[in-house]
């Protein structure tokens, strides 16, 4: 009634234990260091994919703005800013469109419109840019162009025959003065320019309006005695209204 | 003479194993049958039970050299989608300026990877630039991935949709994959130590979104879509665009399709 096992010979029988065991070990120290759903769909670990796509997402996308903001949208989609995507300019906006407490930017200021529209020659041809240090230094780029639907339209103002000066103006601290301020102007100047001329400044006190020692304006601006400074002179013998800043 | 006779107990026999044969392949290969037939079932409710089953899709992208503006949005979205640190090195996708000189200098550069813009570089004086553009760079999810070829713990790989992800928890930060794309297109993340790419923005993706930096290019330079359905705007992007891919003689077949790619890309 001897078993089959004991028949063997002792070396062959102790052999035999530490052959199984150096088997079995590679399998058991795979099934502890091995995830069990590793391979389940390929050489890898198939959980892996649900913590990525679990990841939070933060640009929503324009389609989730379209539902809100009828305003903006309906006129961005007539001009040429109907594929700049929202939240290029407002900011990756998940967050807002889940609770608009959360609030988004509106860059207003000078140094966004450039990122796209300055000129640089390696941007394709056609592509609209300026120059931004001549192109209206003084002024926000929204002053002039509606952000969601900008026109580059050619002026019917002033500026449309006063081009120099207009340039020359807008380097200026001036710039926000309207031409009209200092020259009255009837309208027909506009069809007939030499027989319906505007009129200019005429006295020192003109200026004196804000740059008086006792004038009601904005503290900032520059002030003279009226009746000490250069008294003899009109202002603009020695500064010159358009650009009063050169030399 | 009688051995070359027709013996019929032997034709039987022949029969009879024919007949034993086709039984036992039938019988082994019904659990194989039975189990493939589960495992696609399995697959098909994939992905937290979502409507998305990645083996309906194949993704890739298409990038139109002559539309791209070198605004660099798409380098600052993909930051910020994907909270990768905001110091230079770290980039995803990324957008670089050529300037081909008459001399047949070529230079290339993207400052901070253009997530800033760019800003106008004079050059010396006497040297004539002939052509000048802006290239975006971006992992090519290549259908033949030598990052996943290298990965010696299986850390990374391909999902039936055609995406190449990398899975940080178990990546062991060795490197390998980082010197095998030859793209540069992986980098080892900071904090977790470990290899990190694009995913193709895979999270949004799967929720029926176009990844970040495809949403906010402002004169769809970027498109993205699938390479094989036919009313795909990416197979309409390569119907109308003579199409070139980046480093085509490695064999890596990528599936980020360029359209006007000049020759001095690379
Ligand atoms: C359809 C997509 C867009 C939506 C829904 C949207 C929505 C809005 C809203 C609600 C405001 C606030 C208006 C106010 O405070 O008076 C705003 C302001 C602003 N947006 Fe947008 N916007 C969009 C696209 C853009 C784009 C593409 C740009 C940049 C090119 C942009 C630039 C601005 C700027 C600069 C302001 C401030 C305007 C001002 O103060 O006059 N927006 N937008
Ligand atoms: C509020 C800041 C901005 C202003 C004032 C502005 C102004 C303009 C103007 C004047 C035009 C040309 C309109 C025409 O030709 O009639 C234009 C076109 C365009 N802008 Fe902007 N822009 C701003 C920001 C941006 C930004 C940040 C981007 C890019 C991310 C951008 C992308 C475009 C595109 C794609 C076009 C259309 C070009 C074409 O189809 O020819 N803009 N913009
Ligand atoms: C940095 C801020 C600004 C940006 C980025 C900007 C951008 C542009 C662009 C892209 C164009 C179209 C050029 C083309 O069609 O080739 C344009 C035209 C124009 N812009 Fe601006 N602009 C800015 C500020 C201003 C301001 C403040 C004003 C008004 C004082 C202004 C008045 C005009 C006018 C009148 C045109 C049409 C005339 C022309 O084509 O030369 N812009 N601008
Ligand atoms: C409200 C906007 C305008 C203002 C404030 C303005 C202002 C002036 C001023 C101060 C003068 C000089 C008058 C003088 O020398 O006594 C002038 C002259 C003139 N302006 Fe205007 N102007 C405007 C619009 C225009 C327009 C739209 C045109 C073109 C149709 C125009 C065409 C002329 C011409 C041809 C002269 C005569 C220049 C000369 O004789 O040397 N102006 N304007
Ligand atoms: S697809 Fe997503 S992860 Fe990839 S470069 Fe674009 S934004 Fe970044
Ligand atoms: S967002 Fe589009 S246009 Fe701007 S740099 Fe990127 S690819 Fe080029």
């Amino acid at each position: 009634m001897k078993l089959p096992w004991k028949k063997l010979p002792e070396q062959i029988r102790r052999l035999a234990v530490v052959s199984l065991f150096l088997v079995v070990l590679p399998f058991i120290v795979r099934s502890i260091l091995v995830p069990s759903d590793f391979g389940k769909y390929g050489h890898y670990r198939a959980s892996a994919v649900d913590e990525i796509i679990a990841m939070e997402i933060k640009y929503a996308g324009h389609q989730v703005c379209y539902d809100c903001h009828d305003e903006e949208v309906e006129s961005k989609q007539a001009g040429v800013h109907k594929n700049v995507s929202c939240e290029i300019c407002h900011g990756p906006a998940a967050a807002h469109s889940e609770d608009d407490e959360i609030e988004l930017i509106a860059p207003r200021d000078r140094d966004s419109c450039p990122l796209c529209h300055e000129y640089l020659s390696s941007r394709p041809t056609g592509f609209p840019q300026i120059v931004s240090d001549s192109h209206e230094p003084m002024k926000a780029c929204i002053s002039c162009h509606d952000p969601h639907n900008p026109k580059s339209e050619k002026s019917t103002e002033c500026e449309a025959c006063h081009t120099e000066i207009a340039n020359t103006k807008s380097l200026s601290k001036h710039v926000n003065i309207a031409c009209k301020e200092c020259h009255e102007t009837p309208d027909a100047h506009k069809t007939q320019p030499r027989m319906f001329l505007p009129g200019k400044p005429v006295n020192r006190e003109f200026c004196g309006r804000c740059h008086a020692e006792t004038a009601p304006s904005d503290k900032d601006i520059p002030r003279i005695e009226m009746e000490t400074h250069e008294e003899a002179y009109v202002c603009w013998q020695c500064h010159y209204p358009h650009l009063p800043e050169a030399e | 003479m009688k051995k070359n006779l027709p013996n019929k107990s032997q034709n039987v026999n022949r029969r009879k194993f024919i007949k034993n044969l086709v039984l036992a392949v039938t019988a082994f290969s019904v659990p194989a049958v039975l189990t493939a037939k589960e495992q696609l079932k399995r697959m098909q409710s994939w992905i937290l039970g979502k409507d998305y089953n990645p083996f309906d899709h194949y993704w890739g992208m298409g990038i139109d050299i002559n539309k791209c503006i070198g605004c660099g949005r798409c380098a600052d979205a993909c930051k910020q989608e994907n909270d990768v640190p905001s110091e230079p090195f770290f980039f995803r996708t990324w957008v670089e300026r050529y300037r081909i000189f008459h001399d047949g200098e070529v230079r290339v550069d993207s400052p901070n990877g253009a997530v800033d813009g760019f800003k106008k570089q004079n050059i010396e004086k006497g040297k004539v630039t002939i052509r000048s553009f802006f290239v975006p760079k971006i992992c090519n999810h290549c259908d033949n991935p030598p990052c996943v070829q290298v990965c010696p713990v299986g850390a990374t790989f391909i999902t039936p949709d055609g995406v190449v992800l990398v899975d940080s928890d178990y990546c062991i930060g060795c490197r390998y994959c980082i010197q095998a794309c030859p793209y540069g297109a992986r980098y080892i993340d900071p904090i977790k130590k470990t290899a990190e790419k694009c995913t193709f923005c895979y999270h949004r993706v799967v929720q029926g979104l176009v990844p970040a930096c495809v949403e906010v290019c402002p004169t769809q330079a970027r498109v993205f879509g699938e390479v094989k359905k036919k009313a795909s705007p990416l197979v309409r992007f390569m119907r109308m665009n003579k199409i070139g891919v980046l480093k085509p003689a490695l064999n890596t077949e990528p599936k980020v399709y360029y359209a006007n790619l000049d020759m001095e890309v690379n």
